[in-house]
């Protein structure tokens, strides 16, 4: 019985090596070891034999069958790994064929830029005031201490509107109305900023356009000081260009602020060694700041030797074009698809 | 506003570190916007005289010029410059010089002919940018001279300083001085100037001011002896420097003390003025007067006029003189005339007639009324080098002036202004060097402020000047406590519907909010709109009611650049008109255009913008408004008004603008949507009973809309149905003609229980017969 053993075991390696497929394979485990196979048969007839020699026997007969197992389940699992691998070359793909389809929308330069803006000045406590493009002499002129025929006046070209009388009804020509309607509506403390569209009188260029984008600041709380103006301008600074680019303030003149400054900033090109941009500065001019007029709080009613505050205002365009290398502030509105994608 | 590092010097005792006075001046507020070096490179040109003009016998473009240089030796010149005779005094650069372009002058042979040095143009030795021929000099200067030293100049430094509208003592030389002295810490005067008078008036001349609120101050002098000639060469040297052209001995001395003293002043030839009486008065309206430009001027009753004792106006006041008193090559006597005129009517006249010049600008600034009879007797003194004498007497009026009463400036009012703890001593000694006298009172100051600041007249106009000397940089930095910062609800709504749009593959365009006339009726806009009264451009005159015309001309601007299938957005106001006298409205609108795309990816923007907002479905209706497609455009509506359109541009419209693509559109009234309830996204508990799907066909009459029968299926299917896709629309065999099928999945599950077949059977047969009942549809097999 023992070389019907050794013949089963050589047979089914024979047998195993020349399988060819699945189907085949599932048939000789059954020839080798299923209930009909002569592995089974043998078992059966162990009982016949003595007790010694069963038991020399079966232990080969067990040898047998686990070495039969083992080389079938080896076979069975290169065939799966073959019949997986055919599978997955059918679903080959080129993925350098992909065509580009729809692409991804891109945010004006000037939304990113005033949203960056708006961020910095939430996150030191602001809150982001709104108010009318077209607006009224008194809102743009009159109650920011600028009466009628001042000679400040020349200070902005104005566009006005064909609404009512002549000269009464005007496009605003910089943020500043909107401090007198938020002050108009409500009691200070007032810490705001308002982002938004401006308009002049000037023929278009590469750094003027009659539309452009200011962002103003104002705070009106008790005991509210130059050095508080500084200090905030100085911390927005820092936040919004970085720790290295710092700020300036120098005497300047408003109407509508007074003491009133220039709000200047490091170079952020060359930072502040001196370079073409900043004409060998060191310093960019910003925009201009000062302490809110006592005329401009007595005009929204509000007492000035209670309350005190600073203002500041800047342009947008012309961050949105410093943090991108844009060299002409007409390119932001010509809406070519090819420059706004680059954002 | 210029100033020459030496003239400052003649007030004050500055020293030589002109780049560390520069950033003082800066500093306060007199911005410097360039500084130059000034008379440099001059060594080597020397003055010679021309002796003969010869043709080059071998050029045309050059001829030969003898020269003298005081020695009477002739020296040959090669010159391609004809403008100079025999007699005329040029600027010679010989032989070794060097010029400022670096270039190094030798002896050469120009075709055949040696040249033994080189004429020069003004713009070549820095006497201004004339490159017209040679710099013919003054025939007083010394023969061989050497250049500088004949022509006044010598090194110098040149500042270029801006100077703001509150600032009318920085309009001149000395005022510049002052400022700087007090920051520098060195004294400051104006020199006494010495001038003998000759004589007295003997009625010679007379004044009158018979308005006194447009005459604040009237001065006359009579000056004789008067030549009108060159100016002496330093002088004309320094005018030059501030950019004003020499004209003659007396117009140069007109100029020079208004530059140094910042008063304007004007002469009138004394033999043309009967009496040589000086009326200042209102004009009359319609008055006419023939200005110095040879311009004849109407005027009106708010223009300052100077009349004669005929009462005929020989000069608009402050702004400009009238020829028939002009000073000409026969004047021998002059008036000067030393004014104060009320600064709005100048800025009033000025404008009006378009005639802005160095002494309105100084006038309605506000000049200095005390220094008038100062700057008499210096134009006296300057006028003297020529050969004029100063007649003894002044006539001197005065009429309105600004009340200069002490101003109380409470100590603690500045420290808590500024943020700074300066003591009453230290606010002194920073105001009364600019010539602001202080008095102590009980630890605060009562100061008066000086004449040449006619802008300051409150506490805080002097708490600025406490500022500026103290210096911005010394104040220290706080940060007030602020209060919690946050966006609006909208601005947050904004930036969401701003995100989703870019995840649809949407740009952002800005453009312009003006429009040309026509725009809008082109795009079949609302056309009653707000125009401009002065725009710069006619194209550019109308604000857009609506946001289609800028989309619309970014997509043709993209499409003739060969981009097609540009997806763009904006988000802004429009301007709707709300009568005169009245602000107009300005909703904020959002709109989409999709170049190369139809009606229903309009429609999948709009699903994705209410599903984001969770403001509901809205009601979608077939519409025909004009500019959009007229069988694919639908009215969106919210609580029952519309909010918008979904569709596409018509065709008509896109031909027009030169667009040949579809562009599918959405325009919503951002104002009116968000009016509406939105944005709660509340919770619905998810079920995680087992659902049961049922597909169902109708066939529906074309001209129902799929969306009704939709909202049919969801009224009869509730509370069961889970969700509804209408997953194939079908036309063709098997459906009747003007009709197609509408095939739904209809998903049902209970929130707390296993679905029976015959709660499903249940709810089928009631969508069933309602959307039969509602929409005369038939279910198909």
């Amino acid at each position: 019985m023992i070389d019907d053993l050794e013949r089963i075991e050589s047979d089914g390696r024979a047998r195993a090596a020349a399988v060819t497929g699945l189907n085949d394979l599932r048939e000789l485990e059954s020839a080798l070891l299923g209930k009909k196979s002569d592995l089974t048969a043998l078992r059966r007839r162990l009982g016949d034999l003595e007790p010694d020699e069963r038991k020399q026997v079966g232990k080969r007969l067990n040898a047998v069958r686990g070495e039969l197992e083992t080389v079938l389940a080896e076979r069975r699992s290169s065939f799966e790994a073959e019949q997986r691998r055919r599978t997955l070359e059918a679903e080959r793909l080129d993925l350098t064929e992909h065509a580009p389809g729809r692409r991804r929308g891109h945010l004006h330069l000037v939304t990113q830029t005033q949203q960056r803006l708006e961020d910095v000045f939430v996150g030191m406590g602001f809150t982001v005031a709104e108010g009318p493009d077209v607006e009224t002499d008194w809102y743009n002129f009159e109650a920011l201490n600028i009466p009628a025929a001042h000679p400040a006046r020349s200070m902005w070209d104005t566009l006005y509107v064909d609404l009512g009388d002549p000269e009464t009804i005007l496009l605003r020509t910089h943020t500043s109305p909107v401090q007198i309607r938020v002050m108009d509506n409500q009691e200070p403390p007032v810490y705001i900023v308002a982002p938004g569209r401006v308009y002049r009188r000037d023929t278009a260029d590469a750094s003027h356009m009659p539309v452009f984008h200011q962002i103003e600041g104002l705070v009106v709380d008790r005991a509210i000081t130059f050095g508080d103006l500084a200090g905030t301008l100085e911390a927005f600074t820092t936040a919004y260009f970085g720790e290295s680019i710092h700020s300036r303030l120098r005497p300047s003149y408003f109407p509508f602020t007074e003491p009133s400054a220039e709000y200047d900033i490091n170079c952020v090109f060359c930072q502040g060694e001196g370079c073409r941009t900043c004409g060998r500065t060191g310093w960019l001019e910003l925009g201009g700041c000062g302490l809110v007029h006592p005329k401009v709080l007595e005009a929204v009613g509000y007492d000035p030797e209670e309350w005190s505050g600073f203002a500041f205002g800047f342009g947008i365009d012309r961050l949105a074009l410093m943090r991108h290398g844009v060299d002409d502030l007409r390119e932001l509105f010509t809406n070519d698809i090819r420059f706004l994608e680059q954002f | 506003m210029k100033v020459l590092l030496s003239w400052l010097r003649e007030f004050a005792p500055f020293g030589d570190d002109a780049a560390a006075l520069g950033d003082q001046l800066s500093d306060l507020g007199l911005t410097v916007e360039e500084m130059t070096v000034v008379g440099e490179g001059l060594e080597g040109i020397v003055v010679a005289r021309v002796l003969e003009t010869r043709p080059h016998p071998d050029a045309d473009r050059i001829q030969l010029v003898d020269v003298d240089l005081g020695d009477g030796e002739a020296l040959q010149i090669c010159c391609g410059a004809f403008n100079m005779a025999a007699g005329d005094l040029v600027p010679l650069a010989t032989l070794g010089t060097t010029m400022t372009n670096g270039m190094t002058i030798e002896r050469r042979k120009m075709r055949g002919e040696w040249s033994n040095g080189m004429l020069c143009a003004a713009d070549e030795i820095g006497m201004g940018t004339d490159h017209d021929g040679i710099m013919i000099l003054d025939p007083t200067v010394e023969v061989g001279a050497e250049f500088a030293g004949a022509m006044g100049i010598e090194v110098d430094v040149l500042y270029d300083l801006e100077v703001n509208p509150n600032r009318p003592d920085a309009m001149s030389v000395a005022g510049v001085a002052r400022d700087l002295a007090a920051r520098v810490g060195v004294p400051f005067a104006i020199p006494e100037p010495e001038v003998d008078e000759v004589g007295t008036l003997h009625g010679r001349a007379g004044i009158e001011i018979v308005d006194a609120d447009l005459c604040g101050r009237f001065l006359v002098r009579v000056l004789d002896g008067v030549s009108v000639g060159v100016s002496p060469a330093w002088l004309a040297h320094r005018l030059r420097s501030l950019g004003m052209r020499p004209i003659n001995s007396v117009v140069d001395v007109s100029n020079y003390v208004m530059a140094e003293l910042g008063q304007p002043n004007h002469t009138y030839d004394l033999a043309l003025v009967p009496d040589g009486l000086l009326r200042a008065r209102w004009a009359a309206e319609g008055e006419v007067i023939e200005t110095l430009d040879g311009e004849s001027r109407a005027l009106t009753a708010t223009d300052g006029v100077i009349a004669n004792r005929d009462d005929e106006v020989i000069g608009i006041a402050g702004v400009m003189g009238g020829s028939s008193t002009e000073i000409s090559g026969s004047t021998s006597s002059v008036l000067v005339e030393m004014a104060w005129w009320d600064p709005m009517s100048i800025a009033r006249t000025s404008s009006r007639l378009g005639l802005r010049s160095e002494a309105s600008m100084r006038f309605e600034r506000g000049a200095d009324p005390e220094v008038v009879d100062l700057a008499a007797r210096r134009f006296a003194q300057l006028l003297a080098e020529t050969g004029a004498t100063l007649v003894g007497d002044q006539l001197d009026e005065r009429g309105d002036l600004p009340a200069r009463s002490p101003i109380r400036v409470r100590t603690a009012r500045v420290n808590d202004l500024l943020g700074t703890s300066l003591s009453p001593t230290d606010i002194a000694d920073l105001l009364e060097p600019i010539g602001f006298s202080t008095s102590p009172v009980e630890g605060d100051h009562d100061v008066v402020i000086p004449s040449f600041r006619f802008d300051s007249v409150t506490e805080i106009d002097i708490i600025e000047e406490v500022a500026r000397h103290h210096g911005y940089a010394n104040i220290a930095r706080t940060v007030p406590k602020a209060l919690a910062g946050r966006l609006s609800e909208r601005q947050q709504e904004r930036r969401q519907l701003r995100q989703v749009l870019l995840g649809l593959g949407v740009t952002e365009a800005m453009p312009m909010p003006f429009l040309a006339p026509g725009d809008l009726e082109r795009a079949g806009a609302p056309a009653e709109a707000v125009t401009l009264s002065n725009p710069l451009d006619a194209n550019e005159s109308v604000l857009r009611t609506s946001l289609r015309v800028g989309l619309l001309k970014a997509l043709a601007f993209n499409a003739s650049h060969r981009q097609k299938g540009v997806r763009l957005f904006e988000m802004g106001k429009v301007y709707l008109p709300l009568g005169a006298g009245s602000l107009p409205s300005e909703p904020e609108h959002l709109a989409v255009a999709l170049a190369g795309s139809d009606a229903t990816d309009a429609v999948e923007v709009w699903e994705v913008i209410r599903e984001s907002l969770d403001c509901g479905r809205g009601r979608l209706v077939p519409v025909e408004v004009a500019g959009l497609h007229p069988s694919r455009t639908v009215s969106v509506s919210l609580g029952g008004r519309v909010i918008g359109f979904v569709g596409e541009i018509d065709p008509s419209v896109l031909a027009d603008f030169g667009i040949d693509e579809r562009v599918a559109w959405v325009e919503l009234d951002l104002d009116a949507l968000l009016a509406q309830p939105h944005g709660r996204h509340r919770y619905r508990p998810v079920s995680r009973q087992p659902s049961s799907d049922i597909d169902l066909a109708f066939e529906v009459a074309s001209d129902v809309a799929a969306g009704t029968v939709s909202s049919t299926i969801r009224q009869a299917s509730q509370p069961l149905l889970a969700s509804l896709d209408l997953f194939d629309v079908y036309r063709g065999d098997g459906v009747a003609e003007g009709a197609r099928s509408l095939a739904y999945r209809l998903r049902f599950q209970a929130p707390d229980r296993t679905l029976t077949d015959d709660d499903v059977a249940d709810v089928r047969q009631k969508v069933i017969e309602a959307v039969a009942k509602a929409h005369d549809a038939r279910l198909r097999g």
